[in-house]
């Protein structure tokens, strides 16, 4: 760890640098004065509904929309048919039927031929009220003739399934990625085989394998999306008011949907209500507001209701995964094997860069040091709601870290080690450092022995265990469950990384006025995430400037430079280090400005925190809010220096940056109820630099009990006839204060070595590490009924039939 | 947003007032009490009344007393003022321990008693609660009261014995000297129905059980409650092997249907489980332990 820098404090008290500082943003949210995109009200302006499909699949025989039309108040009524007649000058395609999605797939904007999964979207109203528009949905007749659904997506493999996407003529439910593969490894397939099959046929060693379901889960933002669409016909202007991850990325995919000019696109993203990945993704509603502005000529609203969220929008997860675990007696890892089904849903929609279909899973050889792991994902259609992008998974690292932990753990109870033993005697080792896995990534930085030493002090691990014997003895049930866990965020690299051929770097502007304020305009959106305060400590830092003269500006297409956005914990990694890189590019400009006034060499200064002074003389010297004054003034500047201080600069990460952390979870199971109690959770987290520990930590608490919701209620799951059965929050469960103790929290620093100001991003990092933790303990709580392995959520009712040795089927009904 | 169908809106002056809406109104009116269920129908246009009857106003239907040998609460007595009432927690120890575990305190401080009666939803806490203590129900008309039983009130799922015109005023509990009573719920969240929650009461008197109730909710335990299992215990000493053989009787008496909350397996386990739970600290109670 590294010592604590001394900060100095702004005359307002927040420190010029990093350290703990309430969040600005935070005094407009806290008394009801934040501005999201429901609050926008334009002149004119229009509401709209759109018209669900009660079907999984089903084909449409026709639509009937004259009686909604006759409602008072309705403006227009558009389906699929309507758009397929407006013609779109664009390279996509050539009507507005259907919209490509992230990953070179197709989506049906409105269902033309057939509808693909319950909550499709089928008409779209437009009336004076939103109340009017519900009210005409219910005046809409469809002629539905139903088709078998597939809600399985083993079914979906099977020959004679239902072939989905008929649409693109196929003739199966297999996905082929934009490389033109149906399936996708990585690793080394060969050296994987060859070891685990010299495990199998070594008495010294053992192989474990487990079928592990992740369930499909949902981000559930308390925001749900909504636009507000304004189309100028004079200007040719549109202005798109939306709940976005990604303005920028949007404006570029409504250019490319809409064949309008991106110049004449300005995309706002005001105040956003939480995102996780669920406002990644362009949505058929947002379109929809843009085509009804074209078609009425007047501004037009589209808000989801809860419902809508939770049946159509960007799920997370729906992972079958079969992994294998081969290892020596003595507890050395050897290699692991990992099959996954990955379960798209009927549009394939993920946010995945282009060349990574299944996103960063091959990162599931985890923390450990040995040399052969491979994956192969199969991805397949379902007549489930599309995407995949979703929900802090920092692409799709939370299924590979839940594989690999959780194999590891049924590793420890087939040797009959401790748990944290069997870790520690595999988990890399600081020398090794840049690490290169066997799935080819680099991992930076990591000290993971020191940090899981400290999350094992703080739970007082071996007295844990101690308990834990003595209440076995007894017959109560407690459970300890650990996690290590590392993820690789920040994505770019652009040349390796790119989301529909747009590369994933972020630009940054920074402008410091005459007086010595500041404005920094970020790429990336902050949907809860604090930029506006942490942004702004990263400038301090970097200037000396206090942080409440930065102003930090986001969400608008029109007043930030292009970037790709904030998902998979890529603000910190990518635009952080663009913060400080732009703020050292005014900071050397600065430093010639001040040498002119000081009537010096640049060389002979040094920087001390916000100032330029002269070497050997330190009482000379300029102030940045002097050198701003003066770069704007009538100081003669040095040939080739411009006037003005200020800097822009695109950030292309070299490396994804890898923040690790050490989970402990403790549980207390009633076995006659099959009830878990979390009782403690102990969260260490290595993020390298920690610019506002308090934003961290609430970013922590926030994951961990997401985590916990994930692992013990959280479901979206689907009935045989295609029903999703988690369409409300009385059926999708999220996580009160209730179920979630006072976590204990503890941190190690390991700055990477590549970022800036050493920082590995750690919005992820809680939700990905923690359900692990919590399946672990569940499961050792309840290992003395000979329970390996139980698949998430651990309700009561799948506790208990775990117990009973006859699990459910938890992605399917009830039985 | 969620958007209701239209609806109109009248506010009640006073009960006979509110029976008069109802029959002018017809079939298409509802009564809004706490609105807790009804709302939250009416916004997925699950239910869409066409006249709302808002009977906040009216104070006659509020207050816990004590009547002779019977606790009285009128129909709006919120669940929060059932959670903090003295004069309920003075006779059953079971009222406060399933007011604790019904929904959530935004819900508990307008959800009342007569709606969360009148809803009737088969995983209901008050009708367990309610069946084993062998309340009843008082329903007025424009004609008069009568007094329904709760072990009677129920037509099925979501239906009760108030019919069009109809109001229900009061819900009565016999006071039971001597008696402990114990309430036991699985949720899989706080603020989820139950998967199975189990009520009861025991009276042991010289070493054995001279009177019990057992009520259930959300196993399709018919009215909610477990006869067999009651008659069982009588005259039997609350010894943890009549317990386990009553809790058996009670799970027999469930009829659970498979749901995400869980299968009927797990389901008929809790309410045998949990009944043995309750029962084992309801007699203990009534013990003096």
């Amino acid at each position: 760890m590294t010592a604590v820098e001394e900060v100095p404090i702004s005359a307002a008290g927040n420190p010029i640098g990093f350290g703990n500082m309430k969040r600005v943003e935070d005094q407009r949210f806290v008394r009801g004065q934040g501005n999201y995109v429901d609050d926008v009200n334009l002149p004119g302006m229009l509401h709209s509904a759109i018209l669900r499909s009660p079907f999984a699949h089903a084909k449409i025989n026709g639509i009937d929309t004259s009686a909604a039309e006759a409602l008072p108040g309705v403006v227009a009524v558009l389906t699929g048919a309507a758009l397929e007649g407006i013609p779109r000058p664009s390279l996509l395609g050539d009507n507005f039927a259907w919209m490509p999605t992230l990953s070179y797939d197709t989506q049906a904007v409105l269902a033309t031929d057939k509808v693909r999964f319950q909550g499709q979207e089928v008409a779209f109203v437009i009336a004076t009220d939103r109340y009017i528009a519900k009210d005409a949905l219910e005046l809409i007749e469809v002629d539905y003739e139903p088709l078998e659904p597939v809600m399985d997506a083993k079914r979906a493999m099977d020959p004679d399934a239902p072939v989905i996407r008929d649409d693109k003529g196929q003739t199966d439910n297999s996905i082929t990625d934009v490389h033109g593969a149906k399936t996708w490894e990585s690793g080394n397939a060969i050296g994987t085989a060859e070891a685990i099959a010299a495990a199998e046929a070594d008495p010294d060693c053992v192989v474990v394998t487990q079928e592990i379901m992740y369930p499909r889960v949902h981000p559930s933002p308390m925001e749900t999306c909504a636009s507000v669409a304004q189309m100028d016909k004079v200007t040719g202007q549109l202005t798109l008011w939306t709940t976005s991850q990604a303005p920028h990325a949007h404006r570029t995919v409504y250019a490319m949907v809409a064949g309008l000019p991106e110049h004449k696109i300005r995309v706002i993203s005001p105040d956003v209500g939480g995102g996780f990945g669920n406002k990644v993704g362009v949505y058929p509603g947002y379109v929809l507001s843009i085509l009804g502005s074209i078609v009425t000529g007047k501004p037009v609203k589209w808000v989801e209701d809860r419902n809508e969220n939770l049946v159509s929008t960007s799920f997370a997860r729906d992972y079958h995964m079969t992994g294998k675990i081969a290892a020596t007696k003595e507890g050395k890892i050897l290699a692991v094997d990992v099959d996954v089904l990955a379960d798209h849903g009927a549009f394939n929609g993920v946010a995945q860069p282009t060349n990574y279909p299944a996103g960063f899973f091959h990162i599931f050889s985890g923390s450990y040091d040995y040399p052969n792991a491979h994956c192969k994902v199969t991805p397949v259609y379902t007549n489930k709601a599309p995407g995949g992008v979703a929900y802090a998974c920092s692409f799709r690292i939370t299924e590979a870290v839940y594989l690999i932990e959780r194999m590891v753990d049924m590793l420890a109870a087939e040797l009959e080690m401790d748990p944290a033993e069997l870790r520690l005697k595999n988990l890399l080792r600081p020398e090794q450092f840049p690490y290169t896995s066997p799935t080819g990534w680099v991992y930076d930085s990591g000290q993971y022995e020191l940090t899981m030493r400290e999350a094992m002090r703080i739970a007082g691990y071996d007295e844990l265990r101690r308990e834990q014997a003595e209440k076995r003895a007894r017959g109560e049930y407690m459970g300890i469950g650990i996690s290590f866990f590392t993820e690789g965020v920040g994505a770019g690299p652009r040349k390796d990384m790119d989301i529909l051929g747009l590369g994933m770097a972020d630009g940054i502007e920074l402008r410091v006025h005459p007086t010595g304020k500041a404005v920094l305009r970020l790429s990336v959106q902050s949907q809860g995430q604090g930029h506006e305060t942490s942004y702004a400590q990263i400038v301090a830092h970097e200037l000396g400037i206090a942080p409440e003269d930065i102003e930090v500006v986001h969400g608008d297409t029109d007043q930030t430079p292009f970037g790709l956005g904030t998902y998979g914990s890529r603000s910190t990694p990518v635009s952080g280090a663009a913060a400080a890189v732009v703020s050292r590019k005014v900071k050397d400009k600065a430093r010639l400005v001040a040498a002119a006034a000081l009537e010096c060499s640049p060389d002979d200064l040094e920087w001390e925190l916000g100032r330029w002074k002269v070497k050997g003389d330190p009482e000379r010297g300029k102030t940045i809010q002097e050198i701003a004054l003066l770069s704007h003034g009538s100081l003669e500047l040095p040939e080739g220096v411009e006037g003005h201080l200020e800097a822009m600069t695109v950030y292309n990460p070299p490396n994804l940056t890898y923040p690790y952390g050490c989970y402990i979870c403790v549980v207390d199971v009633d076995p006659g109820t099959g009830q878990v109690k979390v009782r403690r959770f102990i969260a260490v987290d290595d993020c390298g630099t920690r610019i506002n520990p308090m934003i961290v930590e609430g970013q922590v608490h926030g994951g961990l009990a997401d985590g916990i919701g994930m692992a013990l209620m959280e479901l979206i799951a689907f009935d045989e006839d295609g029903n999703c059965l988690g369409g409300s929050f009385m059926d999708y469960l999220l996580p009160t204060a209730m179920e979630c103790p006072d976590y204990e929290l503890g941190e190690t620093v390991t700055p990477s070595p590549h970022h800036p100001i050493g920082a590995k991003g750690v919005g992820e990092s809680a939700t990905v590490g923690s359900p692990p933790a919590v399946v672990n303990a569940v499961v050792d709580a309840i290992s003395p009924f000979g329970v390996r392995h139980a698949d998430m959520p651990l309700t009561p009712a799948n506790v208990w039939r775990a117990i009973q040795g006859r699990p459910v089927r938890v992605d399917l009904a009830v039985e | 947003m969620q958007t209701p169908a239209p609806t109109d809106y009248v506010r009640a002056t006073s009960v006979a007032n509110a029976i008069a809406l109802l029959e002018e109104h017809g079939e298409e009116a509802r009564i809004l009490a706490g609105g807790h269920s009804l709302l939250p129908m009416m916004k997925l246009r699950i239910a869409r009344p066409e006249m709302l009857i808002d009977i906040n106003d009216l104070d006659e239907l509020r207050g816990i007393r004590v009547e002779g040998d019977e606790l009285v609460l009128g129909a709006m007595v919120t669940h929060r003022e059932v959670l903090e009432s003295p004069i309920l927690s003075e006779h059953y120890a079971v009222f406060r321990e399933a007011e604790k575990v019904i929904a959530d305190p935004l819900v508990r401080n307008r959800g009342t008693v007569g709606g969360s009666m009148c809803q009737a939803d088969p995983s209901e806490d008050l009708s367990a609660l309610g069946a084993a203590l062998r309340g009843t129900v008082v329903i007025q008309n424009s004609s008069g009261s009568r007094t329904v039983p709760l072990r009677e009130f129920h037509e099925g799922p979501y239906e009760t014995k108030v019919g069009p015109a109809e109001m229900l005023t009061e819900v009565r509990f016999p006071i039971r000297p001597g008696a402990g009573s114990a309430y036991e719920k699985v949720e899989r969240r706080v603020g989820d129905w139950a998967v199975c929650s189990a009520g009861v009461f025991v009276t042991v008197k010289d070493g054995v059980v001279a009177d019990c109730g057992i009520g259930l909710t959300a196993v399709g335990a018919e009215h909610f409650c477990a006869p067999d299992a009651e008659a069982f215990l009588i005259g039997k000493a609350p010894t943890e092997e009549n317990l386990r053989a009553a809790a058996k009787l009670a799970g027999d008496a469930s009829d659970p249907s498979s749901d995400q909350r869980g299968p009927a397996d797990y389901k008929k386990h809790l309410a045998e489980e949990l009944t043995f739970r309750a029962l084992t600290r309801a007699a203990a109670a009534s013990q003096g332990a």
